[in-house]
């Protein structure tokens, strides 16, 4: 039995083809101008023209057409992380354009969320604005911030730390520095925010979204929350899983 | 007092829904009858009514004068406020235009400090609400509030109100109250027999009629009509019961009740002013001392303005087991201080003591937010 799972997030769009309820394939490409030609060339990709049940996800998920089904990123944010590693309580992702914390059951199950969309700070966003005025590629973070020393970044607004960055390089701060103080600055407000949730020392976080896949920002953040923060390989694609995860549940449910 | 009659200079540019707004205003005060203009549920409508006035909800649901409002007010303030004192500023509002008196009260800070300007242009008494409904002095200063309304009234439209005409406006209002009841109580209908947006609908209909008795009549049937045909089998389907709590709802706010029905659920009860807030409890008719019963009445009514406000938590407590709730959605206007810091408290109560999911939503009067209202709605459905 062969499963889709297709999140169309703002940044970029993630797709996974499922057979037996194991990851055969991913797929992901820039969400770019058009949601819906990139969510049907993933879907194509993976299937090359198979027969699949489909599920979609995130932000474009009500946009292509004859899908079996389509479901918040929350509860795919949710059934992904459980499905790539086991025992966790809560998932925290930042996304291009909004963050999330979800609190999960052992089941895998979301019982309580908390979502920030109201504005840029906070989200991968803010860190790629800075990125670009300090000509650094957010693939190379790790090596670019490693034993920096962080210079406070005070401002949460967008536009606002922008030109923070822009004074603290007219004043001659190390870039790394500012660097380090950008991604110090966007760990403290998500982990503030992340602990409206019943989040303690004994927690296990499962860290996802683009940005997981630097160890530097995923320390840096179990040391704000206190607690395990653990990411995986595909923490990228957690909430296209999710939704194949979820597709492959119902679609054995049919079969039955 | 000279009672207005006239209609705007501006009214020719309106559309036609809100000319007729205009000409029924105005087909009522060439009665020569008095227009009272309110805000919040506080105010003893009662009083009004008793001298033969119209009363009317000021409360604006809409942001097409904000812009306007934000001229004089900060931006970051509740679009409620803005919306209300721009509607009032601008002659948009049939109701605000023919009201001859506004009278507001000294409910959240916004409120009370937008009052002062707009008594600038418009004739407004405050009311002077006490922040607590425990102890006698708070009890004695209300009661004394609701006299000099009385006495105001009075006073301005050259009347006298009686005491007796008090009674049997309490009488009218306690009807009205318990018809309004009645049909939101069809809520608790498990399948439902209508949606929460169509509860909505007439909740919010009903604060523009100016024949009470009209009113009382036409709901009865309403309700008698709904419940026939749900008897008869016309019922919708089973799906998770939402209730609604927290800030005022209505006109676009309604955006909010949307994203939850186009999301597979349905809301089965509004615990906010326009809804159970100030309806579910009558004035007493068996005290002889009307003003102490009006009093008792009002200033029971749990707004987040008070402070602690147990009643909103009694409701809720009452409600989510009445009405079978599987999730509460509190709403939030962007900027209202008093009902955002009560999330907290709210939370709690719903999830630990009534072990029923929450989830609190900010908005303001744009429809920006509508994808986010969507993706929200559809996760905590998911989650029930």
């Amino acid at each position: 039995m062969l499963v889709v799972g297709i999140d169309s997030g703002s940044t970029t769009t993630k797709g996974v083809l499922l057979e037996n309820n194991s990851i055969i394939k991913t797929f992901i490409e820039p969400t770019g101008y058009n949601p819906k030609s990139t969510m049907m060339n993933i879907h194509s990709e993976l299937t090359k023209g198979k027969e699949a049940y489909t599920v979609t996800t995130g932000y474009g998920r009500n946009l292509l057409e004859n899908v079996d089904k389509s479901i918040t990123e929350i509860t795919c944010h949710a059934k992904g992380a459980a499905y790539l590693c086991s025992g966790i309580d809560a998932v925290i992702d930042i996304g291009g354009q909004d963050s999330k914390a979800i609190m999960l059951n052992s089941d895998g199950q979301v019982i309580d969320f908390l979502m920030n969309d109201k504005c840029a700070a906070g989200t991968g966003r803010f860190i790629e604005v800075m990125m670009k005025i300090l000509h650094k590629d957010i693939g190379h973070i790790d090596s670019f911030i490693k034993d920096k020393t962080a210079v406070k970044i005070s401002s949460m607004c967008t536009v606002f730390a922008e030109s923070e960055v822009i004074s603290l390089l007219a004043n001659n701060k190390d870039p790394g520095n500012i660097a380090k103080g950008i991604i110090d600055s966007i760990c403290i407000r998500t982990s503030n925010f992340a602990k409206k949730m019943p989040i303690n020392s004994k927690s296990k976080v499962f860290f996802s979204g683009g940005l997981a896949k630097s160890d530097e920002i995923r320390l840096l953040l179990a040391e704000k929350l206190n607690c395990e923060v653990v990411t995986h390989e595909y923490a990228q694609y957690v909430g296209a899983i999710g939704a194949a995860v979820i597709g492959n549940q119902k679609a054995n449910k049919i079969l039955m | 007092m000279e009672i207005r009659k006239d209609l705007p200079e501006i009214f020719e540019d309106f559309s036609e829904a809100r000319r007729n707004g205009f000409i029924s205003a105005k087909q009522f005060k060439d009665q020569n009858k008095p227009m009272i203009g309110t805000f919040c549920t506080y105010m003893p409508q009662e009083l009004p009514l008793a001298m033969g006035a119209a009363v009317v909800s000021l409360c604006a649901t809409s942001d097409e004068t904000i812009a306007d409002a934000e001229v004089d007010l900060p931006r970051n303030l509740c679009p409620l406020i803005k919306s209300s004192y721009g509607f009032g500023k601008t002659d948009k509002c049939p109701y605000f235009y023919f009201s001859d008196l506004v009278v507001g009260e000294t409910t959240c800070d916004g409120k009370k400090k937008m009052y002062e300007h707009m008594g600038q242009f418009k004739d407004v008494h405050v009311m002077q609400l006490p922040n607590t409904q425990f102890g006698e002095q708070a009890f004695e200063l209300w009661k004394s509030e609701i006299v000099k309304l009385k006495e105001l009234l009075e006073e301005k439209f050259d009347v006298e109100i009686t005491e007796d005409a008090i009674k049997s406006a309490i009488n009218l209002k306690n009807r009205e109250r318990s018809a309004l009841k009645d049909f939101y109580s069809l809520g608790k209908l498990n399948p439902p027999a209508i949606s929460g947006g169509d509860i909505l609908k007439v909740l919010y209909g009903s604060t523009f009629k100016f024949n009470r008795e009209d009113t009382i009549e036409e709901v009865k049937n309403l309700t008698s009509r709904i419940l026939d045909e749900y008897n008869s089998g016309k019922k919708l389907d089973s799906k998770p019961r939402i209730l609604i709590t927290g800030c005022p709802i209505g006109g676009i706010t309604e955006k909010v009740v949307k994203a939850i029905e186009d999301n597979g659920a349905y809301v089965v009860f509004f615990e906010n002013c326009m809804g159970a807030k100030a309806i579910e409890e009558n004035v007493s008719e068996d005290n002889e001392d009307v003003y102490a019963a009006l009093a008792e009445k009002y200033l029971s009514i749990g707004c987040s303005c008070m402070t602690p406000n147990p009643n909103r938590i009694t409701m809720l407590n009452k409600a989510i087991d009445e009405y079978k709730v599987d999730g509460v959605v509190d709403v939030i206007l962007q900027a209202c201080h008093t009902y955002s810091v009560e999330t907290l408290t709210t939370k709690q109560f719903v999830n630990k003591e009534k072990n029923v999911p929450y989830m609190s939503i900010e908005t303001d009067y744009s429809t920006s937010d509508v994808g986010q209202l969507n993706t929200r709605m559809s996760a905590f459905i998911e989650m029930l």
